[in-house]
């Protein structure tokens, strides 16, 4: 194929023309003896003579670091970072992973010295600056999800997952049973099941019923007393928000299993309703989500745990204490904050110190920029952009379920497949239209899924130029299926060989003798 | 709403186009009984002008004007400008996990780069992407090292930093695998081998060390790696304090070497985000947990980089998955990649000898003072310090704090058995005036008649 063919189709929609990316070999290709990207002061104490002051402990052997000057190495990342996409360029439509913008507001704030630079062991008297931003924080979420109590510790959502499954079985072992098993529908994140496992729980697959939602009938037959919790995102990893969630909860409760909530969809109820009032006991956050703090090629993320009353006495070491509760008083809260570690219920730590602070300083910063009617639109815009991609694209792309999407709409690769275009060749041919692909193949309840999550971040412009690209795809599906199915053509590698990456792993650099 | 790209005329269009006649509509899936029919109690929307006076406040309230010598698993260390010049590009900064390799080639060979360091300055064959940080990445490590022996009880050293031993027990628990605790040599601070050697059998998956430990004291690896092998179990290796590579000879003999990595050009943040990150010998790197970026060639032959072995992980393994793990720490990978390059082979170990001499001129000099005497002796020590008072830490760490100066962490709150005993740190950004006042407030013991 050649450039002719691929580039006018794509650039018929008025997205993307090519641009030359730099080469660049790896740091150590670059790297020659002698050359020096730092200068150290002066050492101001006596010199010390290493070899003779470790003995056997002494580094006689330098590791292999590059050598080379500070403008290759700007050159060197600069280079690296264009051949990546990124949110900044354009529409990122990668579903369940929230691609929305990153203020830039927020990483002024977390690098402020003060903040910046706090030791986490500095005396509490010391920090009362940030423990303020802590507690600030910890008091908006709580409201946000209508919740009683909060830990920040957890890093990622997958190790709140895990801090929230702890707590639900630190509290049934309390009632004298920790129970076996947890539930888990078929169209869970992936972290669901390697959570509860982790957990010292059994997973019991809960298969969805004919609207992709949670079946009633099977879970009324699936909850015994055996069963610790049930682990739903709501929405569902369709789109979907659990209309019978308080039948849900009710169905639980009455056999005194638990409420987990996977908050990775919160960005969709915002403002618009509260899991604590709808009947989720305890759930979890993921401020890289719907609090905007950035993705960071993959990290780091935060993962808050939010819960009940009856769950707190169980919450990691430390918790915040000399907090009070979220009035509409100004931002300053005006009491001696301090870390409480006397906690004889709790399960324990999960993480070393208090969390990912830098996080929650960016979560912050974003409430308060949106304040309550900025959170409430930011919902509303994310679910409008869903719901329009979904009301231009259903024509020509299957939607296996009709029920209401809200932040995300997930359809299916039938009428493609039928052609031989399956959901991983039509999201490569959307590089070539200058988008990244949306997730691909999941949730697993559809078969060939296409789930597309546009955030509230799409002005009416961008989704347009999206949904021509996503027509322009289907039309060569029938047209130039070959074209669609060798996809991408114009980026600066074509598609990777991953089989030979598995068969026999290059994981690292090595000098060639 | 600045960061909303719309008009009020485009979301009346928007919603005419799906066919609804306004936005409750999408939302009447929530029952009515559970929808919030009010404003959320929360701060007003702020200008960005006031969001950086907030926080600005917030730094102030914290003390920015303290010399520290707080160490124990968090470092100062100085941070070269370019690492946030580079990692605040919207590429790096606004990417996610690199699943489409086409368009993520530059996060994947800088985590290909990241790779190759650690395994160079640990010693290992290969590293992964990251983990959270080094206290879940040492619990990952044991459990790891249960899926490679299929044994089951983990034997922990007492020096490893407290808090990473916190949260191995939490994991622990609940995945069955219990937990035997080593003391430490008194007299050395190292720990105490002939009670290691009673303590693993056959039955022990892994030993868990740290080095230099959480007294700042270097560990005999190769000693306890013999008598862990001796008993078929896996060596583990916790490096708190990552600079250490550049001058103390890296653990070889370890099977795992879990390391946290925010000396390398991470803020302290109070405490976090961090980098942790597990280093491995090749034959153990199927059952490893985290992402792995690995080399590979497109279809034209050219050199290019994906995310592999990923049947190990949660995504594709579900509940069979070594590890539930899915975002990492990448961006801050990152910085310790461009922290690394700066420095570079020389540079590292000329950081660490600083960081070397200062400690040294520190445990001289504050062990010189009246009432002060240095702790644990006999083994060589990196950056860190155990000095013992006669004057309670109370007493004179308000002194200090007068003076401007954050002394040691008071290890009583770990140790019961070490009263009147702090931990001290001295990375290069301490000055030797620094350590030169503190001297002075520890002399100015006002002995009571």
């Amino acid at each position: 194929m050649t450039t002719d063919e691929i580039i006018p189709a794509c650039a018929t929609i008025g997205k993307v023309r090519p641009h030359p990316t730099q080469n660049e070999a790896l740091l150590f290709e670059k790297s020659s003896p002698g050359k020096r990207a730092y200068k150290l002061p002066p050492l101001d104490v006596p010199a010390v003579d290493a070899a003779s002051l470790l003995g056997a402990a002494h580094r006689d052997v330098p590791g292999e670091l590059p050598e080379l000057s500070e403008i290759e190495i700007i050159r060197h990342f600069t280079r690296l970072s264009t051949w990546n996409y990124a949110i900044d360029l354009g529409m990122y439509p990668l579903g369940s992973c929230t691609m929305k913008y990153n203020p830039r507001v927020n990483e002024l704030v977390a690098r402020i010295e003060g903040l910046a630079e706090a030791h986490p062991y500095r005396p509490d008297s010391l920090a009362q600056g940030i423990l303020e931003v802590i507690d600030l924080l910890q008091r908006c979420l709580l409201e946000i999800t209508g919740m009683d109590a909060i830990t920040l510790q957890p890093a990622a959502g997958a190790h709140g997952e895990f801090t929230g499954i702890l707590l639900v079985r630190a509290w049934h072992e309390s009632q004298g049973n920790a129970r076996k098993k947890i539930l888990i529908p078929d169209s869970a994140h992936g972290t669901n099941p390697a959570t509860a496992a982790i957990c010292g729980y059994t997973v019991e697959n809960l298969k969805s019923n004919s609207e992709g939602g949670i079946d009633l009938e099977a879970l009324t037959r699936q909850v015994d007393e055996e069963t610790a919790a049930l682990m739903l995102t709501n929405p569902s990893t369709i789109g979907v928000f659990e209309s019978q969630i308080a039948k849900i909860a009710e169905i639980l409760h009455a056999k005194g299993a638990l409420l987990y909530m996977d908050g990775a969809n919160m960005n969709a109820l915002v403002g618009k309703t509260r899991p604590g009032d709808f009947g989720v006991d305890v759930m979890h956050l993921n401020l890289h989500k719907t609090f905007s703090t950035p993705h960071g090629g993959g990290g780091p993320g935060s993962g808050p745990v939010a819960c009940k009353a009856f769950l707190e006495p169980f919450l990691p070491i430390p918790v915040l204490a000399g907090t009070k509760g979220l009035g509409t008083e100004g931002l300053a809260a005006n009491c001696q904050l301090h870390w409480n570690y006397d906690r004889p219920q709790s399960v324990g730590r999960v993480r070393a110190f208090y969390g990912n602070v830098g996080m929650f300083i960016r979560a912050l910063a974003y409430i308060l920029a949106n304040g309550p009617d900025g959170l409430r639109q930011t919902t509303e815009d994310a679910v409008l952009n869903a719901n329009y991609i979904r009301a231009k694209l259903e024509d020509i792309y299957e939607l296996p379920y009709k029920t209401a999407s809200m932040h995300e709409v997930v359809f299916s690769d039938k009428l493609q497949a039928a052609r031989g275009v399956k959901t991983g060749e039509i999201a490569k041919r959307l590089i070539d239209y200058g988008f990244h692909p949306y997730t691909v193949s999941f949730p697993m309840i559809v078969h060939g899924a296409l789930m597309i999550e546009p955030t509230e971040s799409e002005s009416l412009e961008e989704l347009d130029l999206f949904i021509a690209a996503m027509r322009a795809i289907a039309r060569e599906v029938e047209a130039t299926p070959e074209l669609v199915k060798t996809a991408p053509h114009s980026t600066r590698v074509s598609k990777l060989d991953e089989v030979q990456a598995a068969r026999k792993p290059i994981l690292r650099w090595r000098r060639t003798a | 709403m600045r960061y909303l790209p719309k008009s009020p005329a485009e979301r009346e269009q928007m919603l005419a186009e799906i066919g609804v006649a306004s936005i409750d509509e999408l939302f009447a899936v929530i029952p009515a009984d559970r929808r919030l029919t009010r404003d959320l109690t929360v701060p007003r929307a702020h200008a960005e002008s006031e969001i950086i006076e907030y926080f600005r406040a917030a730094g102030a309230k914290n003390a920015t004007d303290y010399a520290s010598f707080l160490g124990a698993g968090a470092y100062r260390h100085y941070r070269p400008v370019i690492i946030d010049s580079l990692i605040q590009r919207g590429e790096f900064l606004t990417s996610y996990t690199p699943y489409q390799a086409e368009i993520s080639q530059g996060t994947l060979q800088a985590i290909f780069e990241f790779q190759t360091m650690i395994a160079e300055l640990t010693g290992m064959d290969v590293a992964n992407a990251s983990m959270y940080d080094g206290s879940t990445g040492a619990a990952e490590a044991v459990m790891m090292a249960v899926r490679v022996t299929r044994h089951h009880k983990a034997v922990v050293a007492a020096t490893v930093h407290p808090e990473y031993r916190e949260v191995l027990a939490t994991y622990a628990k609940h995945q069955g695998v219990p937990t035997a605790l080593i003391g430490y040599d008194a007299e050395t601070g190292r720990l105490d081998l002939a009670a290691l050697e009673a303590a693993v059998t056959q039955e022990t998956a892994a030993v868990l060390v740290q080095s230099p430990n959480v007294f700042g004291v270097i560990e005999d690896i190769p000693a306890i790696a013999a008598i862990a092998h001796n008993k078929g179990a896996l060596l583990i290796v916790s490096i708190a304090e990552a600079i250490s590579l550049g001058v103390v000879r890296p653990p070889v003999e370890a099977d795992i070497v879990s390391m946290e990595a925010q000396s390398f050009g991470v803020a302290l943040s109070y405490g976090g985000p961090f980098c942790g990150v597990l280093a491995t010998k090749e034959q153990y790197v199927r059952q490893m947990p985290g992402r792995l970026v690995g080399q590979t060639v497109d279809s034209s032959g050219y050199r290019g980089f994906v995310l592999t072995l990923s049947t190990r992980e949660q995504h594709i393994r579900r509940e069979k998955a070594t590890s539930n793990i899915c975002t990492n720490q990448a961006l801050v990978a990152l910085m310790a990649t461009i922290f690394l390059s700066v420095y570079g082979k020389e540079g590292i170990r000329e950081l660490a000898e600083h960081n070397l001499a200062k400690a040294s001129y520190a445990a001289q000099t504050l062990s010189a003072q009246p009432g002060a005497k240095l702790l644990f002796h006999g083994a060589p020590r990196f950056h860190e310090f155990v000095l013992q008072t006669e004057e309670s830490p109370e007493q004179w760490s308000k002194r200090l704090l007068d003076n401007k100066i954050v002394g040691g962490i008071d290890l009583s709150r770990w140790y019961p058995e070490l009263q009147n005993c702090t931990l001290w740190c001295a990375t290069e950004v301490i000055t030797r005036s620094n350590i030169d006042t503190a001297a002075k407030v520890l002399a100015a013991w006002p002995v009571e008649a």
